[in-house]
């Protein structure tokens, strides 16, 4: 059946409702998400979302944007970092005025608080010298994202957005360049159904679940950016993945760097701060991938402490701040580690070991979400996409954490508006012949499929490479087997088969999907990483220890080849007042 | 160790009303989620098993489910918190029409809670430049309720809206008081006079269920009870 909608935003997180709220009543806007809006994985967000309000201290947006920079280790694109860190102040009012409850300071604004990477000068009248902390993340409690969830939420009901919740998308309709719209399937009945659109926003999130430890939800499997880049169009950074250093232990789940904004202290076995030795100034507030190394490195080293399970962790020590700080600020991380863990945080520290946690990398965008069909800037008409699925790219190698709340409503709104502008002249571009064919037959095939490999398998294999081959540290030889493993799994999974053969809420057909868009996801991660010889924020290589801004201070374009290897191609990294500097915190 | 299971199963393609179906899962051990037996059974043992699940940490609520006769999430009750050495009985949550297996269709929960108004409603503009100002005290006051996740637990868990339908129930009253004892918000009497009749919160007998169900610990039927004494005393 065929639907149609002036614009389709796929995905209901923070990105795709605040680019809905956005376009105007007089539109048709329907709103795709194959979980209700509000189970969105923005929703699990902690620790806060980033502004230089300068509301505890003095603060500027220019010091925003030179963290930014700075902790993408130069890769991100400094213009649209400009335009984020700029406009993040007017974001954060915004989102107050349409209802977010906040925490507030003593004089009734937004309360501040500390998070990693974000820093000011030491001495003002020397802005590249010495940095120190600085109170720059707003928050609510520990539960930032879940409040923003629900506040974007009720706006987009208050507007009267047409949602389509668990609706599941197959297919990205776009031929020559020209975007028409999607196919879906309705979750709870399996029919097959035809969006018809002027514009089509992508806000999919990201695609954690292709690691074995990951703090992202089950939903996490990177569908969008695996349908872009099965339509042949390119992928950016996708080498760059951020592995939170504090995930409880075996679990994965997150324990925001809130904890140590708030003053929580990493320890080895010995109790040692061994963050003292690799970040001597911001200590346990360096940013995650360096935090995240240090970890590893600990346990390398056998400072670390061996879990029942056979994996090492180290400890996320809080206790000395007290019960009124940890209920008031951190009731909720606190709580995950008393019910999964059955650790009392106010007496004994967390064991935490990193956690695959965000997509850097994903489909390229221009600062108004518009999609390039190249690195040479070309766009497709009438895509947009925005949020963790997107690659503006304002994190470059590694994304400072309260940025990705922040990136999501910043470029949600200016795809938003862009679509908004876009829809006043445009007409709807004609739909492929046989649009639904392909997603029917994908879905027979599995169906009817007799194959004696089992999606388990397949993804538990898949996870356990990755983070063994493809995590926080990385070396071409193990990124060479990776690939060979991954050639593997992917043939063995057209041998897959599935058990449920129905049409009404077939989640066992949904989970055969998504592990294809896991493979694909993986497949653009290692051959990316294969081919960066460098070390850059996230992205560690063993073999190439150093950053080299000579070869690779540009963005890696990946696209999938018919059949062949996949093709790699570069976009310069736009620089407009920061030289690149070496990394120190 | 090995667990037993019943859970009831319900498929309109193929059964004619639900019935319980008996799993052994092998291999558990007792810090497992509830949540993780049923990914086992689904991965391992019978693929065709129908849940809903996303964050697997309690905060994105999907999967209530009901677990020896109690509204549960899935994700936040361990093995060592219930009875496992006799048989898990595990249902769909009531009070609502099951789509398949434990799923269910939440359409009229989350229509109740979309009739409160769930936005703040202001008819002063605020300051341009500037966050509209709110003591850390009142905004406090909102944090409780707004931890809701939606999960439906509360409502179906409760008697007043076993008996009727129609009943507003303790997820969207919880969701009324988050607007109207929001400091910013300026139409409180327009939700107010919305829940103030017999389908809405005088439906309420202080029955408790929801409080006993809640996973987010949320003391509901205090703020039931705030909002009750505020239609008390309100004057027109
Ligand atoms: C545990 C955790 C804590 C975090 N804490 C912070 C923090 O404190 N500060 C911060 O800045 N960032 C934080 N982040 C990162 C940040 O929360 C996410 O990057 C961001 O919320 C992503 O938002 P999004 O709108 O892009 O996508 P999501 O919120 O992930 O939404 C994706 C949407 O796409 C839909 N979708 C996906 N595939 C399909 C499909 N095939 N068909 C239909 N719909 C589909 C989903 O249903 C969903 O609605 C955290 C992340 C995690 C995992
Ligand atoms: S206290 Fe009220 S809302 Fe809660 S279960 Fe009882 S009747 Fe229902
Ligand atoms: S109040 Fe508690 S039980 Fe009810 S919907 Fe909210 S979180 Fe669930
Ligand atoms: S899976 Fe999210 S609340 Fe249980």
């Amino acid at each position: 059946m065929i639907k149609t909608y002036d614009v389709v935003i796929i995905g209901a997180g923070g990105a795709g409702l605040r680019a809905a709220v956005e376009i105007p009543k007089e539109y048709s806007c329907a709103v795709i998400s194959k979980v209700f809006p509000p189970r969105s994985h923005t929703g699990t967000a902690q620790g806060g979302v980033c502004a230089a309000l300068g509301n505890m201290e003095e603060d500027s947006w220019e010091n925003h944007a030179f963290d930014t920079v700075k902790g993408s280790d130069y890769l991100g694109d400094q213009d649209a970092i400009e335009v984020m860190c700029q406009d993040a102040v007017r974001a954060i009012i915004e989102l107050e005025h349409m209802g977010m409850p906040f925490s507030r300071n003593e004089d009734g604004k937004i309360a501040q608080r500390k998070f990693g990477g974000h820093t000011k000068p030491a001495d003002p009248a020397d802005p590249y010298g010495k940095r120190i902390p600085v109170m720059r993340a707003c928050y609510s409690a520990d539960r930032t994202g879940h409040v923003m969830l629900q506040t974007l939420y009720e706006n987009c009901i208050k507007n009267q957005v047409s949602f389509f919740s668990e609706y599941f998308v197959t297919q990205l309709l776009v031929e020559n360049g020209v975007c028409s719209g999607v196919v879906a399937m309705d979750i709870s009945t399996g029919e097959i159904h035809t969006f018809h659109a002027k514009a089509v926003v992508f806000a999919t999130g990201g695609y954690g679940r292709a690691f074995q430890i990951t703090s992202n939800a089950h939903v996490g499997t990177g569908d969008g950016t695996n349908l872009v880049y099965r339509a042949g169009l390119p992928l950016e950074d996708m080498e760059f993945f951020q592995f939170h250093p504090t995930g409880l232990w075996r679990l994965g789940i997150l324990v925001s760097e809130a904890a140590r904004g708030e003053g929580g202290i990493l320890k080895n076995k010995d109790g040692e701060r061994f963050m003292q030795k690799y970040a001597p100034t911001v200590m346990d507030l360096a940013p995650r991938d360096m935090v995240s190394r240090a970890i590893i490195t600990e346990i390398r080293e056998g400072k670390g402490i061996r879990g029942s399970d056979g994996t090492d962790y180290v400890l996320l020590d809080v206790s000395h701040l007290g019960k009124k700080v940890i209920d008031e600020k951190l009731p909720e991380i606190t709580g995950f580690a008393r019910t999964y863990l059955g650790v009392e945080p106010t007496k004994e520290p967390i064991p935490i070991q990193p956690t695959a946690h965000y997509a850097m990398g994903g489909i390229p965008t221009d600062i108004d979400g518009r999609v390039f069909a190249n690195e040479k800037g070309d766009i497709i008409k009438g895509f947009y996409a925005a949020g963790e699925c997107a690659c503006v790219s304002v994190h470059g190698g590694n994304r400072l954490g309260t940025n990705s709340l922040l990136d999501i409503i910043i470029f949600g709104r200016r795809s938003g508006k862009a679509v908004a502008e876009f829809i006043k002249t445009a007409d709807y571009s004609p739909l492929p012949e046989n649009t639904e064919e392909q997603t029917r037959k994908e879905i027979e095939a599995l169906k009817t499929s007799t194959g004696k490999e089992s999606i388990l398998n397949i993804r538990t294999e898949l996870q356990v490479m990755m983070m063994n081959k493809c995590g926080v540290f990385r070396n071409e030889k193990e990124l060479k087997e990776g690939i060979e493993e991954l050639k593997q799994l992917k043939e063995r999974y057209k041998n897959i088969s599935i058990q449920d053969k129905g049409n009404i809420f077939n989640t066992d057909l949904m989970e055969a999907i998504e592990l294809g868009n896991l493979l694909d996801s993986a497949e653009a991660t290692l051959y990316s990483a294969e081919n960066r010889q460098e070390s850059r924020g996230a992205h560690t290589r063993e073999d190439y220890t150093n950053r080299d801004d000579e070869n690779w201070m540009k963005h890696t374009f990946i696209t999938k080849a018919n059949g062949s290897e996949p093709k790699i191609t570069y976009k310069p990294v736009v620089i407009t007042r920061y030289k690149p500097m070496e990394r120190k915190y | 160790m090995e667990l037993s299971v019943k859970i009831l199963r319900y498929n309109p393609e193929k059964d004619s009303k639900p019935y319980f179906q008996e799993y052994k899962v092998p291999g558990v051990a007792e810090d497992w989620r509830l949540l993780d037996v049923l990914h086992e059974i689904k991965w391992k043992l019978d693929g065709t098993l129908t849940f809903r699940r996303s964050c697997a940490h309690g905060v994105c609520g999907s999967d209530g489910i009901r677990v020896n006769g109690k509204n549960r999430l899935a994700c936040s009750i361990l093995l060592k918190d219930l009875n496992y050495k006799k048989t898990i009985i595990i249902e769909p949550l009531p009070a609502m029409p099951i789509i398949k297996d434990l799923v269910v269709d939440m359409t009229s929960f989350f229509q109740k809670y979309e009739v409160i108004k769930p936005y703040l409603i202001t008819k002063t503009p605020p300051p341009p430049d500037a966050e509209r100002f709110q003591s850390n005290e009142d905004a406090e006051k909102l944090f409780e309720s707004a931890k809701c996740i939606l999960c439906g637990c509360c409502t179906t868990s409760c008697p007043s809206t076993w008996t009727n339908d129609n009943y507003i129930g303790p997820a969207a009253l919880l969701k009324t008081y988050r607007f109207v004892f929001d400091t910013r918000d300026e139409a409180p009497d327009e939700r107010l006079d919305i829940i103030d009749n017999p389908d809405g919160i005088w439906r309420c007998h202080t029955i408790f269920n929801c409080i006993e169900t809640c996973p987010k610990e949320i003391n509901i039927t205090w703020h039931i009870s705030q909002l009750k004494t505020r239609l008390a005393t309100r004057e027109f």
